[in-house]
């Protein structure tokens, strides 16, 4: 990044100025280095011989695993359509910080609204049982002694949709899943992870921000 | 090797006919081992590795002449060695597909040969060979040689016999090591603990006597050979938790061919020989243990063992001391509470008295133990799930269990059986039946903690929410969750790296470690180190509740070691440095706060005990404390001012809250509306005030108000109790006095002299002790009523109570009018009584409080003399070995012997020597009240001449060199006293008395003036008379 032209650099500072207006919670110094770090994620790629203007789903699942810790290939495919608001398969450097503010800084209040839209997988903006049992189905360990081994995953949703249905239409409104989670907060990622964990957050603004600090 | 094959080794049997080595895990190790062996013979022994073998090895081989090379002669597809035998034989031969060998060096080559293919092999060759140590040895010289272990005395070659002997010993050897390295890997997949079932045979075995009182016929194992665990199974049944086979044959019915595993015992398909599979089925129920089998299959049995038990408890009852107590019954009682031990019969007890009755058997029991060992080891989470995952049925003994056993799971599933109604009505009280009315919460509970060892973090968390959902504040609930091994795996998220399960976890257990059983179960099952583990993590939340947690399982003195020594307290220190003042950081104010409100609270339990309190000290907990006593949050407050007053009891803490400014904090807090809060500042006032600066400090902060307003909260006890020993504290200078008086401190104290627990009491008196220093004050509680009470406390038994009332009453008869009202009511004879007290403490201060009565009493002679037995208390007590006992007591007599009829009776007593024994104390205040006791017995002239025969005089002379006032005075006074008798003079002068009592005619002081001058007058006269009497002589 050293040898980066000036032309690029001032580039990059007219795009942080104008992202800084738009997205809450990054300095405008730490969008240059988001937008920084995301060109090197991008040149990566491209150097793979692909021509793209933003992180397509393969390298950007590779990204949440490796960098994030994410595991659930269900629920990186979620964060993928999350962060690719308008759903062209990539995931664009404005696309990018804005799922960043939400994924390393956002409030209680966006991080419900983006976990629910996480879980919400047809985007009917309500979250039924089957796909609660769609997202949970790894999550158990199938027991031998059982008959039917999916009964206790069909109890637990169960008894979650209980106690998280509020309006009791057996499905999960926006509204049912914030009072949830605003009565406990472990219900945020009730269905599966989707955010990083404190520390790979932590890791992670050292790795992008402490390079600025370098240069 | 015979061994292993036939105890170790798992055979099959194929449909040919022939025997088949399974393809288990056990095989496998087993076939590597002897592999190894071989591979090993030809270096390690060569002599052993030539010999000749009986008859050959003869297998069906997969090898073909082409893999035989040198030293081999090929013809077609034969193949003969080159090395030959004594009668010229080949030592191994290949005649397809048949392999012939004769040697170990040979089977060695062989296997080199194989190369890949070896393992094969020596399968093959086992299989064929199902006794390889006849083919070896020969079965005469095994016959001869198995049986007494001892070289045999047959006629053979002597060099040969010596080799054979040698390769025999050789392969016992390694027989050994294999069954050995076999069991050690068994009991790492399975926990089996035979002794159990050895002890409940070894006693069977007693009943197997003769006549019509036995138990049982015959009782034998199947097999003698025992392994090095214990067990008798052959090993691979081992791996399925299988102990051992019995045949018993009862008294009354068919021999019963049984089986004892780790899950239960039950009959077998009635094995007889080994090797054969389908024997070993199962063919009952589980039970419990033997003897709950026995009882179910035969009647005599259950009869008798019933009757013998009965009887057994009755003669027990009646004749504790007798032998007979050591009867077989007993030690069959002895073993069923081994075998279920005391943990389950808590349990037991514990549902029972909730109304809800269950059996926790000694299976579920030994899988817990079995799965806390499985737990330590790390990586073992997947697998430990799956042995968990055996479901909880009350009522049964055993239920649906799974094993893990060398990789591949097995099953035993749990048949209901015709037998079952019966086994219950044979054992109505430890096997009630299922209690219908088990609470709704208990069965969602069970299927939760199904749920939580079979799910992954996700799913855990959402059954941990749904666990929350229930109100785990019951009793009901939190028993349920010990009892179905949910605590465990709760104690078992803490491990995991999991922050959202931790704290799950975690929020949990806060509410459940509220019980007392659940605390010590979390202790036992070493949770405290989990949690401590956590408070460094860098979750605030994560370490705010594992702080949390541990404040309420610290609340038992043993979870407060635990702590210390997992280094928890340094921790929990640490959580209190939570103010910063970078700008940044305020954000996340409220989260740190909150950590370290639950830091404090962690450490307020733990202080309970002084080494904790060290070592909060030590890892510089004070000015952390300190500084958030300035919090304006009550909550913060709280375990703060908590922890502090706890410590107070140290003297470092109670310096470091008066240098640190604490003082002032302690006293803001006393005004805000807040009972709790108010108690624990007022304690701790109460326990730094004995200091004199910290007294003061408490004044100039305006903090003796507010002490008193806290008098009107009287409902609350343990507030009075802390407020009204603050005031006791404060009031010991005489400036605080003055200040509680202007709020009307002493008519609320003594308004609360009634009806008040003894520690309110106790303060209470002590205050007023204080306050009846001033005149004024003496007359106020006299007049109040507050007398009446303070003497109706002196027939209580609290020992500091009651040195304080003493003191109080002392202080009060300094007033004269007031000894009139104490000795109405009776008051000087108790105080006198209270000499008779065991404390020394109540002693003394009785002693301290008759003087002033003695002194101003209208009557003092009449008074005394009355109370019979009351002189003799006082010249016993000059006996004490306790200093201030003896001081008080000295003082009494100084005032008793003022009476001259009353120190005629002393006198009697033996006073005079009593005190002349003391003389050579040097404790100032003993020899100040001494010497005026001294001087005060000097009115009867005989006992001036007795001190100076006891020898008191000369030791009296040298307390002159006392710097002490008080001291001196005594002294000239008894000096003075004493100088009225001639023989004292001489004495006194040889001690050179008159050049120190020159010295105090000097005095400010002009009653000491006069003693002195006075003695010396005596001293001169007594010289003069000497001179004339001397002129006389010489002139008659």
């Amino acid at each position: 990044m050293t040898e980066m032209s000036a032309k690029t650099r001032k580039a990059i500072q007219t795009q942080a100025e104008n992202l800084s207006k738009k997205v809450e919670h990054f300095t405008k110094a730490e969008i240059e280095c988001l937008i920084q770090h995301f060109n090197s994620l991008l040149a990566d790629q491209v150097s793979r011989g692909k021509a793209a203007h933003g992180l397509d789903r393969g390298r950007f699942r590779g990204i949440l695993q490796n960098v994030f810790g994410l595991t659930n290939a269900m629920m990186m495919d979620g964060v993928f359509r999350c962060f690719d608001k308008d759903g062209d398969g990539t995931v664009t450097v404005e696309e990018w910080i804005r799922g960043h503010a939400v994924f390393l800084r956002g409030t209680l209040d966006e991080r419900m609204k983006y976990c629910f839209q996480v879980y919400d997988l047809n985007d009917d903006k309500y979250i039924s049982k089957e796909e609660i049992f769609h997202m949970l189905k790894q999550s158990f360990i199938k027991q031998p002694t059982e008959e039917d081994p999916d009964e206790g995953l069909k109890e637990v949703v169960e008894i979650t949709m209980k106690t998280m249905d509020h309006d009791h239409d057996s499905l999960l409104s926006f509204e049912d899943f914030k009072k949830s989670v605003q009565a406990e907060n472990l219900l945020l990622e009730a269905f599966g992870t989707c955010l990083p964990d404190p520390m790979h957050i932590k890791k992670f603004e050292q790795l992008v921000f402490q390079e600025q600090h370098e240069q | 090797m015979g061994l292993t094959l036939t105890r170790a080794a798992q055979w099959t049997t194929s449909s040919s006919g022939t025997a088949k080595l399974e393809s288990t895990p056990l095989n496998e190790s087993l076939l590597k081992e002897i592999l190894e062996f071989v591979e090993k013979i030809g270096s390690k022994s060569p002599q052993e590795a030539e010999h000749v073998f009986e008859e050959p090895l003869q297998w069906n081989t997969t090898l073909v002449a082409s893999h035989f090379k040198k030293g081999y002669n090929t013809r077609g597809s034969t193949v003969k060695s080159n090395e030959k035998d004594s009668e010229g034989n080949p030592l191994l031969q290949l005649s397809p597909p048949s392999l012939y060998v004769r040697n170990f060096s040979q089977l060695s080559k062989l296997l080199h040969v194989a190369k890949d293919r070896k393992l094969q092999e020596v399968q093959a060759c086992l299989e064929e060979n199902r006794d390889p140590m006849v083919n070896i040895l020969g079965w005469n010289f095994i016959s001869k040689l198995d049986r007494t272990r001892s070289p045999p005395e047959v006629p053979i070659d002597a060099s040969e016999k010596d080799v054979k002997v040698k390769l025999f010993i050789l392969l016992q050897d390694i027989d050994k090591k294999i069954l050995n390295k076999l069991v050690a890997e068994i009991s790492e997949q399975v926990q089996l603990d035979p002794t159990i079932v050895t002890k409940e045979v070894e006693l069977f075995k007693q009943c197997c006597t003769e006549g019509e009182e036995r138990l049982l016929k015959s009782l034998r194992y199947t097999s003698d050979f025992e392994f090095s665990n214990g067990c008798r199974a052959p090993l691979w049944r081992q791996a399925l938790g299988e102990i051992c086979y019995l045949v018993i044959e009862p008294c009354d019915g068919e021999i019963l061919n049984i089986t004892c595993s780790s899950a239960g015992v039950f009959l077998n398909a009635g094995f007889q020989q080994e090797g054969d599979e389908s024997h070993y089925e199962r063919k009952s129920d589980f039970y419990e243990d033997l003897a709950s089998l026995l009882k179910n299959r035969s009647p005599h049995f259950a009869e008798n063992i019933n009757k013998q038990v009965v009887d057994g408890e009755e003669r027990g009852r009646a004749q504790k001391s007798e032998k007979q107590q050591e009867n077989i019954v007993h030690q069959w009682e002895r073993l069923q509470r081994a075998l279920y031990g005391r943990k389950k019969c808590d349990t037991c007890q514990r549902w029972r008295n909730l109304g809800v009755l269950t059996v926790c058997g000694p299976a579920e029991e030994e899988k817990a133990r079995k799965s806390s060992v499985e737990k330590k080891r790390p990586g073992a989470r997947s697998r430990m799930k799956a042995e968990l995952s055996a479901s909880y049925s009350p009522g049964h003994l055993s239920s649906q269990r799974t094993k893990t056993s060398a990789g591949a799971v097995v099953e035993e599933q749990f048949s209901e059986s015709s037998s079952e109604t019966e086994e219950e009505e044979e054992q109505p009280e430890r096997r009630s039946e299922t209690n219908p009315d088990l609470p709704s919460e208990y069965w969602q509970i069970q299927k939760l903690v199904k749920y939580l060892k079979a799910a992954d973090q996700t799913v855990t968390v959402l059954v941990l929410c749904a666990m929350m959902e229930l109100d785990l504040t019951k009793e009901t609930c939190q028993l349920a969750i010990q009892d179905l091994g949910g605590l465990e795996v709760l104690l078992n998220l803490l491990d995991t790296n999991d922050i959202r399960c931790k704290i799950g976890s975690l929020k949990i257990l806060t509410k459940i470690s509220q019980n007392g059983f659940l605390r010590q179960t979390i202790v036992h099952m070493r949770g405290l180190q989990r949690m401590v583990n956590n408070l460094d993590s860098p979750v605030k939340e994560l370490q705010a509740l594992a702080a949390e947690t541990i404040a309420n399982v610290a609340k038992d003195r043993r979870a407060r070691r635990t702590v210390r020594h997992h280094g928890g307290i340094r921790k929990l220190v640490k959580l209190l440095d939570c103010i910063h003042d970078s700008a940044n950081l305020r954000a996340n104010m409220e989260k740190d706060l909150e950590v370290a409100r639950c830091g404090a609270s962690a450490l307020w339990s733990c202080s309970k005990s002084s080494k904790n309190k060290e070592a909060i000290r030590k890892a510089g907990g004070i000015p952390l404390l300190g500084r958030l006593l300035r919090s304006p949050q009550e909550n913060m407050l709280i375990p703060v001012v908590g922890t502090l007053q706890e410590c107070a009891s140290q003297e470092s803490y109670r310096v470091a809250i008066q240098t640190e400014g604490m003082i002032e904090d302690l006293v803001k807090n006393l005004r805000r509306d807040n009972d709790e809060l108010q108690m624990l500042c007022a304690s701790a006032i109460f326990k730094c005030a004995e200091d004199k600066r910290t007294r003061d400090l408490v004044r100039s902060n305006k903090g003796l108000q507010p002490l008193v307003s806290l008098l009107a909260k009287a409902d609350n006890k343990q507030l009075l109790a802390a407020a009204t020993g603050a005031i006791w504290k404060c009031s010991f200078s005489m400036k605080n006095v003055a200040i509680f008086q202007e709020s009307k401190a002493l008519q609320t104290l003594i308004g609360l002299l009634t009806d008040q627990p003894e520690d309110v009491l106790v303060n209470v008196v002590g205050a007023l002790g204080q306050f009846a220093q001033k005149p004024a004050n003496k007359t106020a509680i006299c007049n109040g009523g507050g007398i009446k009470a303070l003497i109706n406390l002196l027939n209580g038994t609290n020992q500091a109570l009651l040195v304080n009332v003493t003191k109080a009453v002392g202080a009060c008869a300094t007033e004269k009018d007031n000894v009139a009202i104490i000795d109405q009511l009776d008051g000087v004879r108790l105080v006198w009584s209270l000499l008779k007290n065991p404390s020394t403490e109540v002693q003394s201060s009785a002693a301290w409080a008759l003087c002033p009565c003695i002194e101003n009493a209208k009557d003092a002679r009449e008074m005394v003399l009355f109370l019979i037995g009351g002189l003799e208390l006082i010249v016993h007590l000059l006996k004490s070995t306790n200093n201030e006992v003896r001081t008080s007591i000295c003082a009494v007599v100084a005032k008793l012997a003022k009476d001259k009829e009353i120190l005629g009776v002393l006198t009697d007593r033996g006073v005079v020597s009593l005190l002349a024994e003391l003389i050579n104390t040097t404790d100032n205040r003993l020899r100040c009240y001494l010497a005026e006791a001294i001087g005060h017995c000097c009115m009867w002239r005989n006992n001036r001449a007795s001190f100076g025969e006891y020898g008191a005089v000369g030791p009296l002379v040298r307390y002159l060199e006392s710097k002490d006032t008080s001291v001196l005075m005594s002294t000239a006074m008894a000096l003075y006293q004493l100088s009225k008798e001639p023989s004292n003079i001489i004495t006194m002068h040889e001690e050179g008395v008159v050049q120190q009592l020159i010295h105090l005619t000097g005095s400010d002081d002009s009653k000491l003036q006069e003693f002195a001058a006075g003695c010396l007058r005596n001293i001169r006269l007594l010289s003069l008379a000497n001179q004339r009497a001397a002129c006389s002589n010489e002139n008659p």
